[in-house]
């Protein structure tokens, strides 16, 4: 195959660049570009790539605090966790390829993410996931569902680190376009941290890994533009994994990165080689040159444009020291993997091809790689929520009959099915499996442990952008410390619709503000993300969804919190919230969505300094040993908390409603924001109020632990075995469904 | 004891053997690299969890014919005990070295959770530390676990006492319910004809330490201390 040897009009539009872009290129090459320039263009100013529509924006959070080494900016964020120790972590969205292929496109989703951190330095010690998909009685849902589920264990699974947590929601805003947001912790020395800058003129660059092949070719193009009913046929620009390789290139890159050879390292991630090179360069203010007939290739006649373009996975780029390949090679050759000196680097700050004895790329690197266009795109404030009518609560339902209900509702069932197929204990670090608030992995071969979770409330963000930004951050920090952790710092993935309409940039800058301030109050800073536009299909976008990953320290492992009842005969005390419990914030409820069948009203707000007060309160109880068990309250409110603790604990509970309150349902499963429920003894109870008091958090004892059920009041009662069936058989009846279809 | 854990390309518990090992016996054990023919006296080889060549052929197909594993056949027919955890379990079954294959789980996904397990033969280097009808706890993680034989086989097998463990119940019983993958006879591991060379799909090494849920697993490792030091 050759490629065309002049460009036209029609190839600048099917590459997805407008024609102000294509102008642009006009001014830097001073000419016309050639085709494989033109698609190096094309990749590097997508939105997966460039920024372009998100930057202006990114600049509002907070990024930096005492302990971060690296924000964002590299592969990857790294905090500092003390005794010479970093975490390194991300998410990413793969959700454009999933919906295509989604045993395929979910597993290169964890491929991609493994590699930013191992990039790094570190070791990956744990994955986990953000999963929204679409209506249950979507057709597509359970193909999709099955098949995502698949491929994020498939992969994991095999490189041999442990998927620990997540979220997984359905709702039908997701129907044309899920989510896969896959995020990786990684371990290393904090004083063994490797960057993609290149330094040094002549020195070789190095491609490791597998060899390059014709998948993936503009799936980074293929993610920045939204979908249409053509969308199968994109199903070619989905990349294949191999997670066997991955877990050699691991291998491979930690036992090199133990000698002093490298000077930069970069996985091909997004638009491949092409990306990784220009990175590398562009951080070292350098030039490079291509040979790419050195390019490892996995079948005949590719061509330059090919080679640049392809997404074929597990690759690496490294800069190494001159006259060091030697020591690479050995180790490249031991692990079984390709080893090639493709090229080297120049004083030129230009990047040059060579593609049998012709020159097919000279472009300048700075103009594409920092100097990509960036837009102040326009947007429009959503409209606020409509406020919920009073006569929108069923206010005679009975609280014991909607429980199991909401328990067995889509978002709020166990997502064992989905968990049980991810090895979530391989490398015998998990102090805290999932399905709880945070899970928990020790830092091997300490008593230390990092807590980590995923969180996002769509439905608050639709409805009010600002309100569900900040709450996304605040339910991440409240979910690590509910496990006693410090919250450290926060990777971000932010999917929304396109760009170009101005209401859908007004909810990303809106929730972009809101994260900012969370983030801020909270000294939890943002090292690491990614922006996910274009998730919306024949013109309907997602509910916007800004994933909040977040890292935490437990410095003492025995000090630790988890969510299950211990014994019986404690007292169960609410923390935080409204001082004097009047009712409840039922606007955006799961209870009004799932019981009243109303998606409306405004979602709760967050007071971010009661937030942290009443955080530190609860984390000073957990740290000095007063607490070992507690739970944050979130999706659908105070019952449901209550509930999930006394099914982890296999204990039942006895609740009192306030007598202050007339109308208990909203007290019940309001979502009102900064709670917690702990238990302590009985003799420990009058301590604990007065400690409340004096830290200035609210604190109200509100049953007693023990029995095989859940008791409200005086004449309610449920079994938790009732309540175990309805939470447990949702997920597996749904997906068994599936199964017997297909036989 | 001198033990030796194997590293095919793509093991993965390799790591979690060894210091599940070093807690238990207080003595690191020898990492031996897949291409390894030198192998020095050994009083226990252990094949670890893992995707051993991506799991490509069949699950443990290929890591059977790879140059250490002649040398794990030679030292376990000299009787030096040899035990097989999950992806170690499916190279000895494709080495020839236990009889039987495990085939996909019926339930056709992977499975990762504890399961109970009863002990059948107390009488194994590697189960001593057991009582003979003890239930105990134990995480499954495989694709591959549904063990099967022929009917004759299993007859040999059960006649001669080597199923080592069968999935249960926690009160002991053994029934479908039980089982998480399939297995005939609810089989979770079983021996060679003189009880030294062990394959089960459980994870001793992930029930080795309290922290991580439980210390059923750790016992296996000090019955091994105890047997061989």
């Amino acid at each position: 195959m050759n490629d065309p040897a002049t460009v036209t009009a029609e190839m600048v539009a099917d590459h997805g660049l407008s024609p102000d872009e294509y102008d642009r290129i006009l001014t830097i090459l001073g000419r016309p570009p050639s085709f494989t320039e033109l698609g190096i263009f094309s990749v590097m100013w997508s939105e997966h790539c460039s920024y372009k529509s998100s930057k202006r924006w990114l600049r509002l959070l907070p990024t930096s605090a005492p302990w971060v080494i690296c924000g964002p900016g590299e592969n990857a964020g790294v905090v500092d966790i003390g005794d010479g120790l970093a975490a390194i972590f991300k998410m990413e969205s793969h959700n454009h390829p999933s919906y295509i292929e989604p045993y395929q496109g979910a597993a290169t989703g964890v491929g991609g993410i493994l590699r930013d951190v191992f990039t790094m330095g570190a070791r990956p010690i744990a994955n986990l996931n953000v999963l929204r998909f679409g209506s249950p009685d979507h057709p597509k849902t359970r193909h999709l569902v099955a098949g995502v589920v698949a491929g994020i264990g498939g992969y994991g699974n095999c490189v041999g680190v442990p998927t620990v947590g997540g979220e997984c929601t359905f709702h039908p805003g997701y129907d044309g376009n899920i989510l896969v947001n896959a995020m990786t912790v990684g371990l290393a020395r904090a004083d063994r941290i490797f960057y993609s800058a290149a330094a040094g003129i002549g020195a070789p660059v190095v491609y490791v890994g597998s060899k390059t092949g014709r998948d993936g070719i503009h799936g980074a193009t293929m993610a920045s533009a939204e979908f249409s009913d053509d969308t199968e046929e994109k199903r070619p620009t989905v990349q294949v994994g191999d997670p066997f390789t991955e877990k050699l290139l691991i291998e491979a890159c930690l036992e090199l990165m133990a000698t002093d050879v490298i000077v930069a390292i970069q996985d091909m991630g997004a638009a491949g080689l092409t990306s990784s090179s220009f990175e590398m360069a562009s951080k070292g203010g350098l030039g490079i040159e291509l040979d790419l007939d050195r390019v490892p290739v996995r079948e005949a006649g590719m061509t330059a444009y090919e080679m640049l373009l392809s997404e074929s996975q597990e690759r690496m780029l490294m800069v190494l020291k001159p006259g060091r390949e030697g020591v690479a090679e050995a180790i490249f050759r031991k692990w079984e993997l390709d080893f090639a000196v493709i090229g080297n680097t120049t004083d030129t700050g230009r990047m040059v091809a060579r593609h049998q004895g012709r020159v097919v790329v000279d472009v300048p690197i700075d103009p594409l790689a920092k100097a990509s266009p960036e837009y102040d795109r326009p947007l429009a404030d959503p409209p606020g929520p409509a406020p919920l009518a009073a006569t929108a609560v069923p206010a005679s339902a009975d609280p014991l009959e909607a429980l199991p209900r909401l328990l067995g509702s889509p978002d709020l069932s166990a997502k064992r099915w989905v968990w049980e197929q991810y090895d979530h204990m391989v490398m015998a670090d998990t102090v805290q499996r999932p399905g709880g608030d945070a899970a928990v992995v020790r830092v091997h071969g300490t008593g230390k442990g990092l807590a980590m979770t995923c969180d996002c409330t769509p439905r608050y963000c639709l409805a009010d952008p600002v309100e569900g930004g900040r709450q996304a951050v605040a339910e991440a920090w409240r979910n690590l410390t509910a496990a006693g952790a410090k919250p450290l710092a926060v990777t971000d993935c932010l999917n929304f619709g396109s760009p170009e309409r101005p209401a859908i940039m007004g909810q990303f800058a809106g929730c972009i503000r809101g994260m900012a301030e969370a983030c801020s109050a909270l000294a939890f800073p943002v090292v690491s993300g990614n922006v996910s536009f274009y998730n919306e299909t024949n013109g309907v976008a997602i509910p916007p969804a800004p994933s909040i990953g977040g890292i935490g320290l437990i410095d003492d492992l025995d000090r630790m919190a988890t969510p299950g009842f211990r014994a019986a005969g404690e007292a169960i005390v609410l923390i935080g919230g409204d001082p004097a419990p009047t009712g409840g914030w039922l606007g955006q409820s799961l209870f009004l969505r799932e019981i009243a069948g109303l998606e409306a009203g405004a979602p709760p707000p967050v007071d971010l300094e009661g937030e942290r007060r009443t955080g530190d309160f609860v984390r000073s109880l957990i740290a000095a040993g007063r607490v070992v068990t507690c739970h944050d309250i979130s999706d659908g409110g105070l019952l449901v908390a209550v509930a999930e603790m006394a099914l982890a604990g296999n204990i039942g509970a006895a609740l009192t409603v306030p007598p202050s309150l007339a109308e208990p349902l909203a007290w019940l499963f309001g979502e009102d924001q900064g709670r917690y429920l702990v238990t302590v003894p009985q003799d420990s109870v009058a301590g604990l109020l007065a400690g409340a008091e004096a830290a200035g958090v609210t604190a109200l004892a509100i049953g007693t632990t023990g029995g095989d059920r859940l008791t409200l009041g005086p004449d309610g009662a449920i079994s938790l075995a009732f309540l175990r069936e309805a939470h447990e058989a949702w997920l597996p009846r749904f997906m068994a469904i599936s199964a017997a279809r297909l036989a | 004891m001198h033990a030796a854990v194997i590293v095919f390309p793509g093991s993965n518990c390799d790591r979690d053997v060894a210091v599940a090992l070093t807690q238990a016996t207080g003595r690191a054990p020898l990492m031996l690299w897949h291409r390894e023919t030198e192998v020095p006296p050994l009083d226990l080889i252990v094949v670890p969890g893992g995707f051993s060549y991506g799991d490509y052929l069949r699950a443990g197909a290929l890591a059977a014919h790879s140059p250490v594993v002649r040398e794990v056949k030679a030292r376990a027919a000299k009787g030096v005990p040899v035990l097989g955890i999950c992806n170690g379990f499916q190279v000895l079954c494709e080495a020839g070295m236990l009889p039987g294959v495990l085939m996909r789980n019926a339930g056709l996904r992977f499975v990762c959770k504890d399961v109970w397990l009863r002990v059948e033969n107390a009488a194994t280097p590697f189960t001593r530390g057991y009582r003979s009808g003890q239930v105990v706890r134990m995480p499954i993680a495989h694709n591959d676990g549904n063990y099967y034989a022929d009917a004759t086989t299993l007859d040999k097998l059960e006649g001669e006492g080597r199923i080592v463990f069968r999935y249960c119940h926690a009160d002991g019983r053994v029934d479908d319910a039980a089982n998480p993958n399939g297995a005939q006879r609810g089989i979770a591991g079983i021996a060679d004809g003189r009880g030294s060379v062990l394959g089960m799909m459980p994870h001793p090494e992930r029930a080795a330490d309290a922290s991580l849920g439980g210390t059923d697993g750790r016992t296996m490792f000090q019955s091994l201390l105890t047997v061989l030091a």
